[in-house]
C-alpha cells in the first residue's frame, strides 16, 4: 500500500519533471527530427533536387569513403579548428581575465571586443580583402598588410597571403579567430562572474599568489564553462563557411575546401542532393564523436 | 509569483497576436498572377511595370523578389516539392534541371502562344535568347520539342580594355590575337601596370573563358564528341586549351590572386584602373559607370589563338521566365509575359537597368558601349543550347585544374590527365 | 629600492596589458569606423578617396537606404521576430536545462545528448523537407511558423550553455528555497534564473544576433514581402551584378545599431554577476 503510493508519487514526480522538457522536445521533434529523417533517407538516393529519385543503397557512402577531396576538406576544417581552439580561445580567455580585473577602461574593452561577431560578413569580407590585397598600383601596394610590411622595412615578407596554398588556410583561420573570439570572451567573462569573490579573498588570506589563485581557484571552477566554449569553438570552426566564401569565393583550387563548402558544391554545382546528404551525415557523425570524446576527457580530467 | 504570472500572460498575448497576424494573410486567386524573381537590380523596374499592367488590364500582377540567387533556387526547388510554385518563375540551373521541371509537369509549353499570329511573338525575340529554354527535335533530354521559357533580356561575356592604360604603354588598338595580347601585356607589365584581371574565384567565369578557346582551337564538333566520351581530354587540342592558361601565367598576364577573386572585386580593380584588361559580362557597363563614370574602355572578343575555328563567346538569355503548367491562371500569365517582352516595355527595361533587351526592336535604344556588346551576340553560344553537356563533376575538375595551372601548381598535361580520370569514372558510372 | 623595482615591474606589466588590449581594441574598432566612413561617401569616390575623413560627406545615403530598403516595415518585422524568438528560447531552453540539471526522470541523459548531438549535425538538404512540412502544417508564409523554426535553431546551444551554468548553482540555495515553500517552478524562476543571469544574457545576445541576421530561412518560408525581416531590405543594395556600396554600408550601419544596443544592455547583466544579488 505504502510502496504503491510511493511508486505513484515517483511516477507523478517524474511526469512533472518531464513537463519541463516537453516544450523543447516537441519543437525539436517537429522541426528537427523530421528533416533529419528526410536527410538520412535522401542519402541513400541519387537525386537532382527535382525529378526521379533512384535508390542506390549505400553507394553514396562508398563513394564518399574514397573521395580524397572530401577527406582533405575535413583536414582543412580540422586545421582551422585547431588554430581557433588554441589561438582564439587563449586570446578570449586572456582578454576575459583582463576585463574581469579592476583595470581602467574595462567597460570600454567589454563593448569593443564584441564588435567583430556583430559585424556583417559583407563588411568583414570587404575589409579583409582590402587588407590582404596582393596587388600593386602605381608602384604602391594596394593591400594594407603588404603596404605595412613594406613600409616598416620587411619587404621580404610581402606576400600573396590568400593566393598561396601554403598560407591561405592559416590566413583564413586567423581572420576566423579574430571574428569569433568575442563569443568566447563574453561566455568566459560570464563564467568568471559566477565565481564567488569570497573564494578569491579566502585564497588571498591563505597566502596564495596570483598564479596559485589562478590554477587552484579560477581554472577548476572555469573548467565546465571552458569545455562549453571549446565545444562551441569546434562547432563554429568545423562549420566555417560564409567567411571562406567571402574571402576566397569558390576556393583556391581545392586548398581551401571545407566540409560545408563541399556539401554546398555537391548540391549546387553538381546537383547531387543525395551525395550532399551523405556528406552531412558523415560530417555530423564525426562532430558528435569529437564532442563526446572531449566530454569524456574532461570528465576524466575532473576526476583525476 | 504574481510578477511571474503577469509576465507569462504578457508573453502568451504576444504569441497569440503574432499568430493571428500570421494567419490573417490568406492567399486569394482569380484575377491575380504571382511572379517570383531574383533580380535585385531590376526589382524596381519590374514592380513599376507590373503596376502599369494592373492599371491597363485590371489584372493584378504581384511581384516578389527573393535574392540572392542561391536562396531563390532553393526556394523554387522546395516550392516545386510542396506544389506551391507561383504562376511565373525562373529556373536558374542547368538545362538538365530545366528538363526535370518540365518532366514533372511544372513548366508550360509555350510553343503554341509563341507561334500564334504567324509567330509574331517568337519573331520579335532574339533567337539565341529563346534557345536557352527551348528543346529541339534532337534534344537528348527526352523532352517534347518546343519553347518553354520567355527571355526578358540577353547578355554575353567579352573582354574589355582600358584605353588610357593601354595608351600609357603606347598601345592604341586592341590586340587581335593571343600573341599580340601577350606582347601588349608584357609592355604594360614593364611600366608597372597589371595586364589582366577577372573574377575567376567564380568558376563559371573561368570556365566560360576556357570554353571560348576550346571552340577556337578544336571547333564545336570535337568538343561535343569529348562530352560524349569519344575524344579524350588528353587529346593534344585539349592540352593546347590548357596551355593557353600556362602561357598567360608564364608571361605574367594575370593579376596576383586571380583565382580567389570574386567578380565584384575584379570589377572594382578594373573600374579603379588597377588592370588594363578584364573579362566580364555585359551587365558590367552599369557597374563600371557607377564606380568610375570617367573610365574610358572598349569591348573586344577574347583574342584568338589560331584561325582554325571561329572563337565563340558565351551569351544568350540573361534571364528567362517560365510559366507554371499547373497554374489555373496560365493564360493570364502568358499574356503578361507577352506584354513584358513587347517593344515598349523592353525599351523601359533596357534603359532603366542597362541590360541588353531580348526584343529585337528595343535594341536600338541602348548605349554605345552596350552596343559593342550587342554585336557579339552573333558570335555567341551557350551550354544551354548545346546538344550535349559535360557532366558537372567533370566540369568542376576541369575548372579546378585550370586554377591549379594558373597558380603554377600543375602542368597542362597533368591537368588533362586528371580531368580524363574523372571523366572515365563518370562514364563508367553511366553504363 | 626593492619596492621601486616592483613598482616599475608592475607598471611595465600593466602598460603591456594596456598596449595589448588597446591593440586588440583598435582592430575591432577599425571595421566600424570604415563602415561608417564608407556610408558617408558616394559610389564613385568610395574606393578612390584615400583621405581618412572623406572630402564630401554624404549623409543622404542613410535616408536612401531607409526608403529604398523599405526599412520601416522590415525593421518592425525583425523586432517582432527577435523579441518572440528570444523570449521563447530563453523560457523553453531554461526550463529544459533546469530539468536536465536539477530534476530526474527516465531518459533524461538520452534526451540531453540528443539535443547536443542535434547541434552538431548540419542539415543541408533539410530546407526542402522543412518547407514541405511547413506547408502541410499550414505554417508556411506565417510569422508563427518562422518564429517556431528560429526557436528550434537556437534551442540546442542555449540548453547546453544554461545547463552548464545551472550545474554550478550551489545546492544550499535550492534547499533554502525549498524550505521557504518554493515548488519546482518557483525554484526555476526565483533561484536558477537569477543565478544564471550572465548565461541568459549571453543567450539573449547570441540568439538576437542570430535572428537579426537570419535571411535564408525567411526567404524560404515567407512569401509576403510584408512579413520579411530586415536582411531582406539589405539584399536590395547588393544586386547580382552591381553593388551600391555606400548605401549598403549605411544600411548595414543602421542594421547594426539595435544589436549593439541589445549588447550594451545585456553586458551589464553579464558582469554584474550574482554575488551581490542572491546572497545579499
Amino acid at each position: 500500500m505504502d510502496s504503491k503510493a510511493k511508486a505513484v508519487s515517483i511516477l507523478k514526480n517524474n511526469f512533472q519533471n518531464f513537463l519541463f522538457v516537453l516544450p523543447a522536445l516537441s519543437i525539436f521533434c517537429v522541426f528537427y527530427i523530421y528533416p533529419f529523417y528526410k536527410m538520412i533517407n535522401l542519402s541513400f538516393y541519387d537525386w537532382r533536387g527535382i525529378g526521379p529519385m533512384n535508390f542506390i543503397g549505400l553507394h553514396n557512402y562508398k563513394e564518399l569513403l574514397g573521395d580524397h577531396l572530401w577527406w582533405n576538406s575535413m583536414l582543412h576544417a580540422g586545421y582551422i579548428t585547431l588554430i581557433a581552439l588554441t589561438f582564439q580561445n587563449a586570446l578570449a580567455f586572456a582578454l576575459a581575465l583582463a576585463c574581469d580585473r579592476e583595470i581602467r577602461m574595462k567597460r570600454f574593452y567589454r563593448v569593443v571586443f564584441f564588435i567583430p561577431p556583430v559585424l556583417s560578413e559583407i563588411v568583414v569580407g570587404l575589409i579583409w580583402n582590402w587588407i590582404l590585397n596582393p596587388g600593386m598600383q602605381n608602384g604602391q601596394y594596394i593591400g594594407f598588410l603588404n603596404h605595412l610590411l613594406f613600409a616598416s622595412g620587411f619587404p621580404q615578407l610581402v606576400h600573396n597571403w590568400l593566393g598561396d596554398p601554403k598560407t591561405a588556410l592559416t590566413t583564413i583561420a586567423i581572420v576566423h579567430s579574430w571574428k569569433g573570439f568575442g563569443w568566447g570572451f563574453i561566455i568566459l567573462l560570464a563564467g568568471l562572474q559566477t565565481i564567488d569573490k569570497q573564494l578569491y579573498e579566502a585564497a588571498k588570506v591563505d597566502g596564495a599568489g596570483a598564479r596559485k589563485t589562478f590554477t587552484h581557484v579560477t581554472l577548476p571552477l572555469m573548467w565546465p564553462v571552458m569545455l562549453v566554449v571549446m565545444i562551441l569553438t569546434i562547432l563554429g570552426s568545423m562549420q566555417v563557411f560564409i567567411l571562406i566564401v567571402a574571402m576566397v569565393n569558390e576556393g583556391l583550387v581545392n586548398h581551401t575546401d571545407v566540409p560545408v563548402t563541399c556539401i554546398f558544391s555537391a548540391m549546387e554545382n553538381t546537383n547531387r542532393f543525395g551525395y550532399a546528404c551523405a556528406q552531412a551525415v558523415i560530417f555530423g557523425f564525426m562532430l558528435v564523436c569529437i564532442s563526446f570524446i572531449m566530454k569524456r576527457l574532461s570528465d576524466r580530467a575532473k576526476q583525476g | 509569483m504574481r510578477g511571474l504570472m503577469r509576465r507569462c500572460s504578457f508573453l502568451v498575448a504576444v504569441f497569440l497576436a503574432v499568430l493571428m497576424a500570421g494567419c490573417s494573410s490568406s492567399k486569394e486567386s482569380g484575377n491575380k498572377i504571382i511572379l517570383w524573381h531574383w533580380m535585385t537590380d531590376r526589382n524596381d523596374t519590374i514592380l513599376k511595370l507590373a503596376q502599369q499592367y494592373t492599371q491597363e488590364t485590371g489584372i493584378e500582377a504581384s511581384v516578389s523578389l527573393f535574392a540572392p540567387s542561391d536562396a531563390y533556387s532553393q526556394k523554387v526547388i522546395a516550392a516545386a516539392q510542396a506544389n506551391v510554385l507561383p504562376d511565373i518563375y525562373g529556373i536558374l540551373d542547368k538545362k538538365t534541371v530545366v528538363a526535370d521541371f518540365i518532366k514533372a509537369g511544372l513548366v508550360a509549353d509555350l510553343t503554341a502562344s509563341m507561334e500564334a499570329d504567324g509567330s509574331a511573338w517568337k519573331k520579335s525575340l532574339f533567337e539565341k535568347a529563346l534557345a536557352d529554354r527551348s528543346f529541339d527535335m534532337a534534344n537528348g533530354y527526352g523532352i517534347k520539342p518546343g519553347i518553354y521559357g520567355v527571355p526578358i533580356d540577353v547578355s554575353n561575356e567579352q573582354m574589355l580594355y582600358n584605353k588610357k592604360l593601354l595608351a600609357k604603354a603606347g598601345i592604341y588598338s586592341a590586340p587581335r590575337s593571343l600573341t599580340e595580347f601577350i606582347k601588349d601585356a608584357k609592355a604594360l607589365k614593364l611600366i608597372g601596370i597589371t595586364p589582366f584581371v577577372s573574377g575567376w574565384g567564380e568558376l563559371w567565369l573561368l570556365d566560360c573563358f576556357a570554353s571560348n578557346y576550346a571552340f577556337n582551337i578544336m571547333g564545336e564538333a570535337k568538343i561535343f564528341e569529348t562530352f560524349r566520351g569519344r575524344v579524350k581530354y588528353t587529346d593534344p587540342d585539349w592540352v593546347k586549351v590548357f596551355s593557353v592558361f600556362a602561357d598567360l601565367r608564364d608571361n605574367g598576364v594575370f593579376i596576383d590572386g586571380i583565382v580567389t577573386k570574386g567578380n565584384k572585386y575584379a570589377e572594382q580593380d578594373f573600374a579603379l584602373e588597377r588592370a588594363a584588361f578584364t573579362f566580364n559580362g555585359s551587365w558590367c557597363v552599369n557597374v563600371y559607370h557607377s564606380m568610375n563614370p570617367h573610365l574610358e574602355y572598349g569591348v573586344m572578343p577574347p583574342p584568338p589563338v589560331t584561325n582554325t575555328y571561329p572563337l565563340k563567346i558565351w551569351g544568350g538569355a540573361g534571364s528567362s521566365f517560365v510559366v507554371n503548367a499547373a497554374s489555373p491562371n496560365k493564360t493570364k500569365a502568358i499574356a503578361f509575359l507577352k506584354w513584358l517582352t513587347s517593344q515598349k516595355q523592353q525599351v523601359v527595361l533596357a534603359q532603366e537597368t542597362n541590360n541588353l533587351p531580348a526584343n529585337r526592336q528595343a535594341s536600338v535604344s541602348i548605349s554605345s558601349v552596350l552596343g559593342e556588346f550587342a554585336k557579339g551576340m552573333d558570335e555567341s553560344t551557350h551550354p544551354d543550347i548545346w546538344p550535349v553537356n559535360e557532366d558537372p563533376s567533370v566540369r568542376e575538375a576541369f575548372d579546378r585544374g585550370l586554377q591549379a595551372i594558373i597558380i603554377g601548381e600543375k602542368t597542362p598535361r597533368q591537368v588533362a590527365q586528371e580531368v580524363q580520370e574523372v571523366k572515365d569514372r563518370q562514364m563508367a558510372k553511366g553504363n | 629600492m626593492r619596492t621601486n623595482k616592483y613598482m616599475f615591474l608592475g607598471m611595465t606589466q600593466s602598460t603591456l596589458i594596456h598596449v595589448f588590449l588597446m591593440g586588440m581594441a583598435l582592430t575591432c574598432l577599425f571595421p566600424i569606423f570604415w563602415m561608417i566612413r564608407c556610408a558617408l561617401m558616394s559610389n564613385d569616390t568610395v574606393f578612390v578617396d584615400q583621405a581618412i575623413i572623406p572630402h564630401h560627406l554624404n549623409f543622404s545615403n542613410f535616408a536612401t537606404a531607409w526608403i529604398k530598403g523599405n526599412f520601416a516595415i522590415f525593421f518592425l518585422n525583425s523586432v517582432i521576430y527577435t523579441v518572440c524568438v528570444v523570449t521563447g528560447i530563453v523560457i523553453i531552453s531554461s526550463l529544459a536545462a533546469f530539468a536536465f540539471s536539477r530534476l530526474n526522470f527516465p531518459g533524461k541523459n538520452f534526451i540531453f545528448y540528443l539535443f547536443v548531438a542535434a547541434m552538431m549535425i548540419p542539415l543541408p538538404g533539410s530546407f526542402v523537407a522543412l518547407f514541405v512540412l511547413m506547408n502541410k502544417l499550414h505554417l508556411a508564409n506565417t510569422r508563427f511558423g518562422y518564429i517556431l523554426c528560429m526557436i528550434n535553431v537556437g534551442l540546442s546551444m542555449s540548453i547546453l550553455l544554461l545547463k552548464t551554468f545551472f550545474d554550478k548553482m550551489p545546492h544550499e540555495l535550492e534547499d533554502a528555497a525549498r524550505i521557504d515553500g518554493c515548488g519546482k517552478l518557483g525554484i526555476w524562476w526565483n533561484m536558477a534564473m537569477p543565478f544564471a543571469r550572465p548565461a541568459i544574457a549571453v543567450i539573449v545576445i547570441f540568439n538576437s544576433l542570430n535572428v537579426w541576421n537570419e535571411y535564408i530561412l525567411a526567404t524560404l518560408l515567407l512569401e509576403d514581402t510584408k512579413l520579411m525581416p530586415l536582411q531582406r531590405g539589405l539584399v536590395v543594395f547588393q544586386g547580382a551584378n552591381s553593388t551600391d556600396y555606400p548605401v549598403l554600408m549605411a544600411g548595414l550601419t543602421m542594421a547594426a545599431i539595435p544589436i549593439i544596443i541589445i549588447y550594451l544592455t545585456m553586458q551589464k547583466h553579464i558582469v554584474k554577476g550574482i554575488s551581490g544579488e542572491v546572497v545579499g
